[in-house]
């Protein structure tokens, strides 16, 4: 436990100091920056029953989908290709804390930059408080909801992303993995789904298996204020299994 | 194993898929030694290091450090080790105390007693006034080693394993490292792998011999010549030529062979020969040359055969007893030893 400590601090650090940290913050907020002033326009137009930060929390996958290749690829591939991970593999620290580290300092990233867009709701109602009481931008409950489930699933995101690092010592090749297995986990349940419903007569154990890799579908849950068990072993035992093949892997690839 | 014994190494085999690249390695090293460990490329020794330093699993054989197993307690055995694998890499971005002192804690140094350690490090390989807040990615390639040699004497390891320690440095990097690697005999069991032969042979108190993943040779310099080259060697510069001088040898019952020649200015020609026998022969065989009918004598001087053609002869000796498929006359040696210390 103590060498995940140091070893958290250091990747922390090394984000800190690392230009490219910034450049990833500054893209991922300009880019929720602009999707939750889309939406609010929006819904100047066209008033919805959904409050404002839910909407915007429903487009969770497309920062998903490129912020989390560009925090994990580098984490084992380029220490593996640089050498690096093999001199941190000589000192006492085990491999589970050294991928443990690794998760915990770009999964701490991923969340820090989700709660940075919390701010957009704030500054629209600091620049338009009459629009803002009514349209119900502070949504308190559903937001807390919503962010709740970009913890859970960050989980099962940032884990992908890592054990994609780790089977390969090529960042472009670990980001393209992480990318398309994103994708398949994101946008494949929900196309399961569309399978599903256009079939006929589903098995009741089917629908449900179906239903389990909804991603679309536990966030309304949570942004709904359902907390469902099954979401939670979904994305921390999926996490975790990544997790650990990812330890597995860089010894036998030391 | 016996205590004494700083690294204990017993028919270590590894295999890559069905490539071996080391089979039944076995050589020991003693408290406080500096040893060699040289080879051609591809002959196992940064396998065997790697495995020494718990990155890798051995297939079969055992391996201890300080008396500890390395593939029962990898743990263990890196808190004893300091290591320094090939082309030393370093993370670019930090300061060289900053790296060291987070290697110190990842080495478990006690947080009381880190910065002190990492100041003895650094003032041991000369770091401390020159390079201290430099950043890693600016250092000049010999400064970048000294950062590499002082991460792997962190944490006071009883042994330190040195992959190539002074590639691609220059001569006086060289000698700055080597004067480093002296400060340490005694202290710290050294163990150093390189294909800069007067290196290991200035640096190092005995030479570890590895080709095709086998151990051919162990011993010291002197040890290895008595082995590989026998007898004793001379460079002759003279006016006679090969049957002249064959002839001066046989009249005084001189067994010498010619080894090599080649011409010198005014039909001198240098020759280099090898002759039996154990001390003295220098007088005799200036007595029989200078006695030799029409010939001039211009210099004789012993030559002590190099490291460099040691280490030819052993390899070569080993890949020819591997073309024959037999054992080699060290294998049998080092099995023989391992099996009376077992005993």
């Amino acid at each position: 436990m103590r060498h995940f400590f140091i070893l958290l601090k250091h990747e922390l650090r090394m984000l800190m100091i690392n230009p490219a940290t910034y450049i990833a913050a500054v893209l991922f907020l300009c880019l929720m920056g602009y999707l939750f002033w889309a939406i609010l326009r929006g819904m100047v137009n066209t008033p919805e029953d959904v409050a404002p930060a839910v909407r915007f929390l429903k487009v969770f996958w497309i920062p998903v989908l490129f912020v989390v290749p560009l925090l994990t690829m580098r984490s084992i591939a380029g220490e593996r290709n640089d050498g690096t991970l093999g001199t941190l593999m000589t000192t006492p620290a085990s491999r589970a804390s050294i991928i443990l580290s690794k998760f915990a300092g770009a999964y701490i990233f991923y969340m820090a930059l989700w709660l940075m867009t919390l701010s957009f709701p704030k500054i629209a109602v600091e620049f338009f408080p009459q629009t803002a009481v009514g349209s119900g931008l502070l949504a308190t409950s559903s937001t807390l909801g919503s962010i709740f489930f970009l913890a859970l699933s960050g989980v099962l995101f940032i884990s992908i992303g890592i054990f994609a690092s780790s089977i390969t010592r090529s960042q472009l090749v670990a980001g393209m993995f992480s990318f398309t297995a994103l994708f398949l986990v994101i946008v494949g349940g929900q196309q399961l789904s569309n399978i599903a419903n256009s079939g006929a007569d589903l098995a009741a154990w089917t629908q449900s298996l179906v239903n389990y890799f909804q991603v679309f579908e536990h966030l309304d849950d949570f942004s709904r204020g359902i907390v469902d068990t099954r979401p939670f072993f979904y994305y921390l035992s999926l996490g975790g299994l990544l997790l650990g093949l990812s330890t597995l892997i860089i010894e036998a690839k030391a | 194993m016996e205590n004494n014994h700083s690294i204990y190494v017993k028919n270590l085999t590894r295999y890559y898929g069905a490539i071996a690249a080391i089979k039944n390695v076995s050589f020991n090293v003693n408290r406080g030694e500096v040893v060699g460990f040289l080879g051609p490329n591809g002959a196992g020794k940064s396998t065997t290091m790697r495995i020494l330093s718990g990155l890798l699993p051995a297939s079969s054989g055992s391996a201890w450090v300080s008396g500890t197993s390395v593939a029962q307690n990898p743990k263990e055995v890196k808190r004893r080790i300091g290591f320094m694998p090939e082309n030393n890499p370093l993370p670019d971005d930090m300061r060289v105390v900053e790296y060291l002192r987070y290697r110190g804690r990842l080495k478990e140094v006690p947080g009381r007693k880190l910065r002190a350690s990492v100041e003895e490090v650094m003032e041991v390989c000369d770091l401390a006034r020159t390079a201290r807040r430099k950043i890693i990615g600016t250092l000049s390639k010999g400064f970048r080693q000294r950062v590499g040699i002082a991460d792997a004497l962190l944490g006071d390891p009883e042994v330190i394993i040195m992959d190539e320690p002074t590639i691609g440095l220059d001569p006086h990097q060289i000698q700055g490292i080597r004067k480093l690697i002296d400060s340490l005999r005694g202290r710290l069991t050294v163990v150093l792998s390189s294909h800069i032969l007067p290196e290991i042979e200035r640096s190092c108190d005995r030479v570890i011999i590895i080709n095709r993943g086998r151990v051919v040779a162990s011993g010291t310099s002197a040890e290895l010549r008595e082995e590989f080259l026998p007898g004793q060697r001379f460079e002759i510069d003279t006016s006679a030529d090969k049957a002249a001088l064959l002839t001066a040898f046989s009249a005084k019952q001189i067994e010498a062979s010619i080894l090599d020649q080649r011409e010198a200015d005014s039909g001198r020609t240098i020759y280099n020969i090898r002759a039996d026998g154990n001390g003295g022969l220098g007088p005799q065989l200036i007595d029989a040359l200078t006695q030799a009918d029409s010939s001039t004598l211009h210099s004789l001087a012993p030559k002590e055969p190099n490291l460099e053609e040691i280490f030819l002869a052993a390899t070569k000796r080993s890949w020819e007893e591997t073309i024959e498929s037999k054992p080699t006359a060290n294998m049998v040696k080092a099995e023989k030893a391992a099996e009376a210390t077992d005993a």
